[in-house]
């Protein structure tokens, strides 16, 4: 502002002094220097030199008093304890550094940041872990290339891991993941669309239901189709009976997951449709599908991923083979949870335990590789579109543009029949 | 050919289009029933592909309903047999042996509400700091991956925590356990019985397979379920209003108790609830952990717990029509809780999350 005021002082006079107009004002724009980046929001960390040597002081000091502890003082042992008092002495030693030169707020905002920082890493440390640990135990049984391709009738405790493998829990998995989906995603779909587009209170009723249902522990899928299908019909431990246990758990899950997407498409969208002349049916096909796809895709996948780790409803249902099934009908069908949990009951059995590991670093595996998929599909909102899609969508405007000009055309033709002319030329669209 | 042109018959045909509209109006005004001006009627004429679908769509949601309350009824119908001769006993027995007349699940809920009392008690403020760790303190490039991070904790089978719990954790755990039990053995939660306090030739295995243990392994699964809740509700905490509170001159911490935590208390009831459904419905996991005790056992870090969950995934194969019956019970009883929990926990959710039920 100053400068903008020192450059325009001399040469524009104050409107009223005698003399005003006889001046010519010239605006002389002050040059500024070009904005290198977009504004940022302001950074609300600072970090002083004290802080990074207080924290240091703070870790060292508690690093110390707890080596002396470890080792001189106290008979204790273990690296987890070692870990766990470190950070308690660390904490508190920062405290105590910290209060010497900043007031009680700055402390308590302080170590309120140490201590969910620290929680924060130790959730993201388990998982690491647990996924790591998987691996590493899964690692003897997974670098023979017969894990992937026999199934476990060569296998058994006495036989090493270069014979048997888990291709029988594999095709059992992915058969009872296809029954499940098969079932629970066209109802869930169709029941969030109901919720959705046919408001009331039933549609308010099966909703609440359906939410109380989402949590419901998964064993009792498995114990309600182990008492019809089972029990009632007599149907026997089979791949069937597992893939519809699995469709009781999965379909609350898909049909929660897509009654949010679907609630997030924009109420603009779908009136302009309506207001288009468009029907309820047309508009459900033509605009609030389509702008949730990739949403319903993600719930889609994150259902099915769920799906295939759940055992407890597998347990119940499937029963346990070492052979190969293809036939989902009849006999029972491994998969790779219940191949995990059963394998790793067998605990003096080290072969059958890393057996175990391997199957489970399978369906980890198989987890990721959904779970990737749907945050490759699912990153972005209803209505955002990759750029295939934009082409296509364009393309597919180019068509209705010229089906436009077709039917315009014909009527207009209709028309000058009707009305005894002959047809001129030029007429709509024929500068194409 | 020339555009002019086209755009002139264009006009012509558009005012064709209105004068016929306009003649049939003062048809219809001529012709018109009453003398005054009729009031539209506001019905819509469902077309029959509307009808087609609305018909479906019913139908599907139904399906959906029904499915899920026949899960209810099923559990209940067989159940009743065992019901019918167990009586009130059925929630005072501490014994699992149908055949033998004796069958209860006083111990199983007991044990079920212990191990989901260390989840909740330990998930929770794990929960708590990593949303608000998220929402708060994370940078914004760093946000994305964490939230898939822990999408993906969310997603990880229940299988392999129970093997990550059951080969390591509970071994890594003896040692705390012990001193607990050293310690604080003056808590009758912390006892052991059958150990001499300080005995250092006391076997490990004392303290495997206890409440403590799955408790520990349910904690990290409900966590990411939790903490998601709560991030989202944070995460929607007014900007204005932090503003304010930084303008005041708050600190992060400040601001995070005056603005964030009072905004998002719903959702953190809310999503602990969830987290507590599934932490008592949690079967595989604790399945692999425990040693099935069928007595009330209160003392968390001793070998040996129960619960419904595990009992049914133990003992499915029961070769007696009654014994399976019993089972049913045990699960009805597990359904009905779990539901209850779940049902409260989604009406609070769903009170905290302003705007969920807005259209457009």
């Amino acid at each position: 502002m100053t400068a903008v005021e020192s450059a325009s002082a001399p040469v524009s006079p104050v409107p009223g002094e005698p003399g005003a107009e006889s001046v010519t004002p010239a605006t002389t724009l002050p040059s500024r220097p070009a904005r290198r980046r977009a504004p940022q929001p302001r950074p609300l960390t600072m970090i002083r030199a004290g802080d990074v040597l207080s924290m240091v002081g703070a870790l060292l000091g508690a690093l110390a008093t707890t080596g002396v502890l470890w080792q001189e003082i106290s008979p204790f042992s273990g690296i987890l304890g070692f870990v766990v008092v470190t950070w308690l002495l660390f904490v508190f030693y920062y405290a105590i550094l910290m209060s010497f030169d900043e007031d009680r707020p700055t402390v308590r905002d302080r170590l309120c940041a140490v201590v969910v920082q620290s929680l924060g890493a130790l959730v993201a440390i388990a998982l690491i872990y647990i996924i790591g640990y998987t691996f590493y135990r899964a690692w003897p049984a997974l670098h023979h290339l017969n894990f992937y391709t026999q199934d476990q009738r060569k296998g058994g405790p006495t036989h090493p891991l270069t014979q048997g493998g888990a291709l029988h829990a594999v095709v059992g998995t992915l058969i009872e993941l296809g029954i499940s989906m098969g079932i629970a995603v066209p109802l869930g779909l169709l029941a969030a669309v109901f919720m959705n587009e046919v408001p009331g209170p039933y549609a308010r009723f099966v909703r609440t239901v359906v939410d109380a249902m989402t949590a419901m522990p998964d064993v009792l899928a498995g114990l309600f189709i182990y008492a019809t299908l089972i029990i009632s019909l007599g149907l026997g431990y089979c791949g069937l009976a597992a893939g519809v246990a699995l469709a009781v758990t999965a379909m609350p899950i898909v049909c929660r997951a897509a009654d949010v997407v679907l609630r997030l498409v924009p109420g603009g969208l779908t009136e302009a449709s309506y207001a288009l002349g468009a029907g309820q049916w047309r508009t459900v096909r033509y605009v609030t599908l389509p702008t949730a796809r990739s949403g319903l895709a993600t719930a889609v996948i994150l259902g099915a991923a769920r799906a295939v780790g759940e055992t407890a409803p597998v347990l119940l249902t499937a029963g346990e083979t070492d052979f190969i099934n293809f036939n989902p009908k009849h006999g029972p069908m491994m998969s790779l949870p219940l191949m995990a949990y059963s394998s790793v009951l067998q605990e003096a059995q080290h072969v059958e335990i890393a057996r175990g590991f391997g199957a489970a670093a399978l369906l980890l595996v198989l987890v990721l590789l959904l779970f990737a998929t749907a945050r490759r599909i699912g990153g972005r909102g209803a209505g955002q579109l990759t750029p295939a899609q934009r082409r296509r969508r364009a393309a597919a405007s180019r068509h209705d543009l010229a089906r436009f000009q077709r039917r315009l055309q014909a009527a207009e033709a209709a028309w000058a029949a009707q009305a005894g002319q002959p047809e001129r030329q030029g007429r709509y669209g024929s500068e194409r | 050919m020339v555009s002019d042109d086209s755009s002139g018959n264009g006009a012509s045909a558009f005012e064709h289009l209105l004068d016929s509209t306009t003649e049939a109006d003062n048809q219809n005004r001529v012709n018109g029933p009453g003398p005054g001006p009729r009031k539209r009627s506001l019905k819509t004429k469902l077309t029959l592909s509307d009808l087609i679908f609305r018909v479906i769509a019913r139908a599907g949601g139904s399906v959906v309903l029904i499915l899920m309350i026949m899960v209810g009824t099923f559990l209940g119908y067989r159940a009743a047999q065992a019901l019918r001769v167990a009586g009130w006993s059925f929630f005072t027995t501490q014994q699992w042996n149908p055949d033998g007349g004796a069958f209860g699940i006083e111990a199983l809920i007991v044990g079920t509400f212990l191990i989901a009392t260390v989840a909740i008690v330990v998930g929770v403020p794990l929960s708590l700091a990593t949303a608000l760790y998220i929402s708060e303190y994370a940078p914004q490039r760093v946000k994305r991956v964490l939230i898939s991070m822990i999408d993906l904790m969310a997603a990880v089978p229940s299988v392999i925590f129970g093997l990550w719990g059951f080969f390591l954790l509970q071994w890594k755990l003896t040692t705390l356990a012990r001193w607990l039990s050293s310690w604080f053995y003056w808590i009758p939660l912390f006892q052991v019985n059958g150990v001499q306090r300080n005995n250092p030739l006391t076997s490990p295995d004392t303290y495997t397979s206890s409440s403590f243990a799955a408790g520990l392994v349910v904690a990290l699964m409900i966590t990411p379920i939790i903490s998601s809740v709560m991030r989202e509700a944070f995460s929607q905490a007014p900007a204005g209003e932090r503003e304010g509170a930084f303008a005041l001159g708050a600190t992060r911490w400040g601001m995070i108790r005056a603005v964030v935590l009072p905004f998002g208390k719903g959702a953190m009831i809310g999503g602990t609830m969830l987290g507590l459904g599934r932490a008592l419905g949690e079967t595989l996991a604790v399945t692999l952990i425990i040693s099935p005790v069928y007595a009330l056992q209160l003392h968390i870090l001793q070998h040996g717990t129960s619960s419904i969950s595990a009992l049914i995934a133990l003992n499915y194969q029961e070769t007696s029509q009654f014994g399976i019956s019993a089972l049913f019970a045990a699960g009805l009883a597990l359904f009905v809780v779990t539901l209850l929990v779940n049902f409260i926990a989604a009406q609070i959710v769903a009170r905290s999350r302003s705007g969920a039920q807005s259209e457009a």
